[in-house]
């Protein structure tokens, strides 16, 4: 049975809406389809779990970097209410889910950024728990497998996010200098600091088609540039073109694609 | 002074600028320009000096002076090729095992749509990586304004100082008002201000920047030689190290930085 069967099995059955085209179908055949819209191939947000579960050899996801929960050590202005509704919404502790498994057998380091946990910001635990499993990936000789998606740095930490960038880029330096493979796979929407920090220093970067990356925020470069831009600005298929992405992989090739490109740089011992 | 004037006092039109710094602190700086890839960022005032008798290089980012100036520079605002000329004079300073200093005063990354034609975020996310793996001794002082991911593309650093009256953010107290407020004005931007926790005390309080640096505008040669002495100690400091130990000094740095909760966890499998 492949993976998609094997989750077909568990989905609550009911109709989905697509936000980008308005089709109304049933959740079976959108998750069928790699959850796609049937119709116009929109890219339903994945959660964390979802996203492994579609991704990873069967049983093979053992999840570490856990018990890490975001403090509001600022007190910044509704931080708390943000933090308790995006736990409750998703009953994960933080907007990133890390472990390790194995991908058409080759044996990996994953993290999986949640957008739907306040819209994936990276504040400290976010910073801790991937800068954690690059060190495990190290000491373990493991490749890192990472899905990007996030708003940027999360401003209700203050200037503490944004050094979650450079801690997490030492721990990617350290385990690049070790001669190990980092794969980034950017998601919809990768952007801000993110974008500009481990988003962008994988080996090898892919993305899902359509998915929106950039650096700064779209309003605020048409505000700069003073003049519309055009659609597919910050798209995958736009930092293609500029030479920023390796490949857009559609969700169904990826896993296929991910286990090759692993086997490639399985090293001869 | 509150967050919102130091923050005023930060953008500050009269403040010394980035190449200001560098004619008064380092003698016979030499401008070094270009990415080799695409072209010369002048937001970057980069180059080789000395300070004292040791050789160093030198990256300002500069803000100009008068309108002329100030747009030739896009207020001290990068772009894609001046992170690469950056980039690139520290990969150079390492092979000549050079120290390097940067100062930083930036409201942020130029965010234009050739900025990000040219990857933005990626320029800066390998300015970071590689700042981080530098085999040779990196001090930043942050002398203005110290804005995102702009400002921390050269902040990476062994040591870092920080300005008396300037300001280190993630987010601009603008954008910060806009996204909680809605609206950007002088009243929210300074309670944003005061949110963020943006100043020069701050930083020192959360360890990210080792030391405050006192401000004398109006002897501005005497407060450069004071900072001259103390940039001078902290190379000496630095160079006891080994290339090793320097990387090592710099990842433990950055690697305490979080403030989280921890309880032991509880393994999940699916």
């Amino acid at each position: 049975m492949s993976l998609i069967d094997d989750l077909l099995l568990h989905i609550t059955p009911g109709r989905v809406t697509c936000k980008k085209c308005g089709y109304v179908d049933t959740v079976y055949r959108v998750v069928k389809n790699y959850y796609a819209c049937p119709k116009c191939g929109y890219y339903y947000r994945l959660g964390a779990r979802d996203r492994i579960n579609l991704l990873v050899d069967k049983k093979s996801f053992r999840e570490l970097c856990t018990g890490l929960g975001s403090k509001d050590f600022l007190q910044f202005p509704g931080y708390q209410e943000k933090l308790d509704k995006a736990r409750n919404a998703t009953k994960e502790e933080e907007a990133v889910v890390c472990g390790t498994a194995s991908i058409e057998g080759n044996p990996v380091a994953l993290f999986v950024m949640d957008s739907k946990f306040m819209m994936a910001s990276m504040g400290s635990v976010v910073g801790e728990k991937i800068t954690r499993l690059f060190e495990y990936a190290q000491a373990h000789s493991l490749p890192v497998i990472g899905f990007t998606a996030s708003g940027g740095a999360r401003m209700q930490e203050g200037v503490i996010s944004l050094m979650q960038m450079a801690k997490i880029s030492g721990a990617v330096k350290n385990h690049s200098n070790a001669g190990l493979l980092y794969i980034t796979v950017l998601t919809d929407p990768t952007t801000g600091g993110v974008t500009a920090s481990f988003a962008m220093q994988g080996d090898i970067i892919l993305a899902e088609p359509r998915a929106l990356v950039g650096f700064a925020g779209r309003r605020v470069v048409e505000q700069t540039t003073k003049s519309k831009l055009p659609d597919n600005f910050q798209s995958a298929e736009f930092l293609l073109a500029h030479g920023f992405v390796d490949a857009i992989v559609p969700r169904s090739e990826l896993r296929s694609t991910l286990a090759e490109l692993l086997t490639i740089h399985k090293r001869s011992v | 002074m509150d967050s919102y004037e130091k923050l005023k006092t930060a953008r500050h039109n009269g403040r010394p600028t980035g190449e200001m710094y560098v004619r008064e602190i380092f003698e016979l700086p030499i401008e070094l320009h270009g990415d080799r890839r695409f072209g010369d960022d002048l937001a970057i005032f980069a180059g080789v000096a000395f300070l004292d008798k040791r050789p160093v290089t030198f990256i300002a980012m500069e803000k100009g002076h008068d309108l002329q100036s100030r747009v030739a520079r896009n207020f001290g605002c990068p772009r894609p090729e001046g992170y690469r000329k950056a980039l690139r004079l520290m990969k150079q300073a390492e092979k000549f095992h050079r120290p390097v200093i940067c100062f930083v005063d930036t409201l942020g990354a130029h965010p234009g749509a050739d900025a990000e034609e040219r990857g933005q975020g990626q320029a800066i996310a390998e300015s970071i990586m590689e700042m981080m793996g530098l085999r040779t001794p990196v001090i930043s002082v942050i002398i203005g304004e110290g804005g995102s991911g702009g400002a921390l593309a050269l902040a990476s650093a062994n040591k870092v100082f920080i300005l008396e009256n300037a300001v280190y953010s993630v987010i601009s107290p603008e954008g910060c008002a806009s996204i909680l407020w809605k609206e950007s004005n002088p009243e929210t931007v300074a309670k944003a201000a005061n949110c963020l926790h943006i100043t020069a005390d701050d930083m020192q309080a959360f360890g990210v920047a080792e030391d405050v640096i006192p401000e004398d505008l109006d002897d501005f040669p005497r407060m450069c030689r004071a900072m001259k002495a103390q940039l001078a100690a902290a190379v000496d400091e630095l160079c006891e190290l080994s290339e090793e130990e320097l990387v090592a000094q710099r990842y433990q740095r950055f690697r305490r930085f979080g403030v989280y909760e921890e309880t032991p966890g509880s393994r999940r499998s699916s």
